[in-house]
């Protein structure tokens, strides 16, 4: 079946198939989410050496990788965008960023919340956590450079332009961050020898990890349809919509 | 043209020297700051010279950026500029390397004096200097980049910080590092080898970058 690439890059047309495929990965992503915790919380066993405290990886590492990933995506929709001067495209880049920048900020938050009792500090200046952040500031400076355009297409681009500066350097920023680590080694803790988890345990994480991404998926997708209309408000299918009352 | 953009705002910079002594004052205060807030204990200054100076420098070279743009802006020459047959990416080189040289330079040629003020010894301030010659112009390259996307804009100024300043970490690391590995006794070569490549890659992308972030800024 081939699809027809151009008719759903019509916002008009990608409303309503936006719709249908909602309620599909919502429900996968409410199944998953009650699978993955609850392996994690009465399946998975007790860590030998951290206890109990260990079980936040269930959420802290889905929600790290989902950080990254997610700009990557944001990127890469936002140069289409800038390419191909698809409008839904760099719609799909504005309504990544607040998904990505909740991902990052969750991770850093379940990160502190672990290191507290492991580490017995909230915060260690390791190379991880602090290229994290930086990827908060990059998140945090999209948004507000997009917010602070009054003219979607400009913001549009304007935004494409920043993400894609933005993944050039991460990796630059992600080298320097940890360069710098390792030159002022004595207060960080090192976080990469990852012991070998039970795969009760990598279950459980892996079952995690779809479910974010299937929670990402449908709030983009709910996101994307609330843009649309704002952006289409004026389009006389918006208004068909409207006097149907299926708005 | 190239060297008549550079020529022309450096005589922009040279009438309007206010500019870029306001600059230049506001890097020397706020490396002046650090010993009231942290206490004059020479050791502990010593070991923080390097990344004051280097913090206020980003500090100083992103309060200026406002101004790379905007009077051209305003005045209707960026658009002259953009609908002239030349490469805009060129012309926007050129006036990156013009705030470079009205902002960047003065901050080199001063880093000896406040390093002098934090005690470093001579081969440090040497590194100091090299450093902050091969960061500084990275600093302006990607600072355009900022400056374009958020001409115009309510609130651009502090806009410009958030989009800039997460970018310029890589430089202030290895920037600051540089003047560390030396004071420490290491060699510092491979921090300013760094610094060279990071000198080389915004040369080639910053204007590209630039140019079609004014082109978006200008529609």
């Amino acid at each position: 079946m081939a699809i027809n690439w151009y008719k759903y890059s019509s916002p008009a047309s990608f409303y309503s198939l936006a719709g249908k495929m909602i309620p599909f990965f919502s429900i996968l992503a409410i199944g998953l989410l009650a699978a993955g915790l609850y392996i994690g919380f009465f399946v998975a066993p007790t860590d030998f050496q951290q206890g109990e405290a260990y079980r936040i990886i269930f959420i802290h590492v889905p929600a790290a990788w989902m950080s990254m990933f997610l700009y990557v995506v944001m990127a890469c929709w936002a140069g289409i965008g800038l390419a191909f001067n698809t409008r839904l495209s760099s719609m799909m880049a504005t309504a990544i960023a607040p998904t990505g920048a909740m991902f990052t900020f969750l991770a850093l938050w379940t990160g502190s919340l672990w290191g507290k009792p492991m580490w017995g500090t909230w915060w260690v200046w390791d190379a991880r956590l602090t290229s994290e952040l930086i990827l908060l500031f990059l998140y945090l400076g999209f948004m507000s450079l997009q917010a602070a355009i009054d003219d979607p297409r400009r913001a549009d681009k304007a935004g494409a332009i920043i993400a894609i500066v933005g993944v050039i350097n991460i990796p630059i920023i992600y080298f320097s961050v940890q360069w710098w680590n390792t030159l002022h080694q004595g207060a960080s803790v090192s976080v990469t020898q990852a012991p070998t988890m039970a795969s009760i345990m990598l279950t459980g994480m892996m079952v995690m990890v779809f479910a974010s991404w299937m929670y990402s998926i449908a709030i983009i997708l709910k996101r994307v349809r609330v843009i649309i209309l704002e952006r289409e408000s004026h389009t006389a299918w918006v208004t068909e919509l409207k006097n149907k009352g299926a708005l | 043209m190239f060297f008549w953009i550079i020529k022309r705002d450096l005589l922009l910079a040279v009438r309007r020297r206010s500019d870029v002594l306001t600059t230049l004052f506001f890097f020397v205060i706020v490396v002046s700051l650090f010993p009231l807030s942290v206490g004059p204990e020479m050791n502990l200054l010593r070991t923080m010279a390097p990344g004051v100076v280097w913090v206020a420098a980003l500090l100083a070279s992103m309060l200026s950026l406002g101004r790379l743009f905007s009077n051209d802006y305003l005045d209707g020459t960026l658009e002259q500029m953009l609908l002239s047959p030349q490469s805009f990416s060129l012309l926007v080189l050129g006036k990156a390397l013009a705030h470079w040289l009205v902002t960047g330079v003065p901050l080199v040629l001063m880093a000896p004096v406040l390093g002098i003020q934090y005690d470093l010894p001579a081969d440090a301030l040497f590194v100091l200097v090299v450093s902050l010659l091969l960061g500084t112009p990275v600093l302006s390259l990607i600072g355009a980049i900022g400056a374009a996307l958020t001409l115009g804009l309510r609130g651009g100024g502090v806009l410009v910080s958030l989009l800039v300043l997460p970018l310029y970490i890589p430089v202030l690391i290895f920037g600051a590092g540089a003047v560390e590995a030396n004071m420490a006794g290491v060699s510092f070569e491979a921090h300013l080898s760094l610094l060279g490549a990071f000198l080389l890659v915004s040369l080639v992308f910053s204007p590209w970058a630039t140019a079609s972030s004014l082109r978006v800024s200008m529609e």
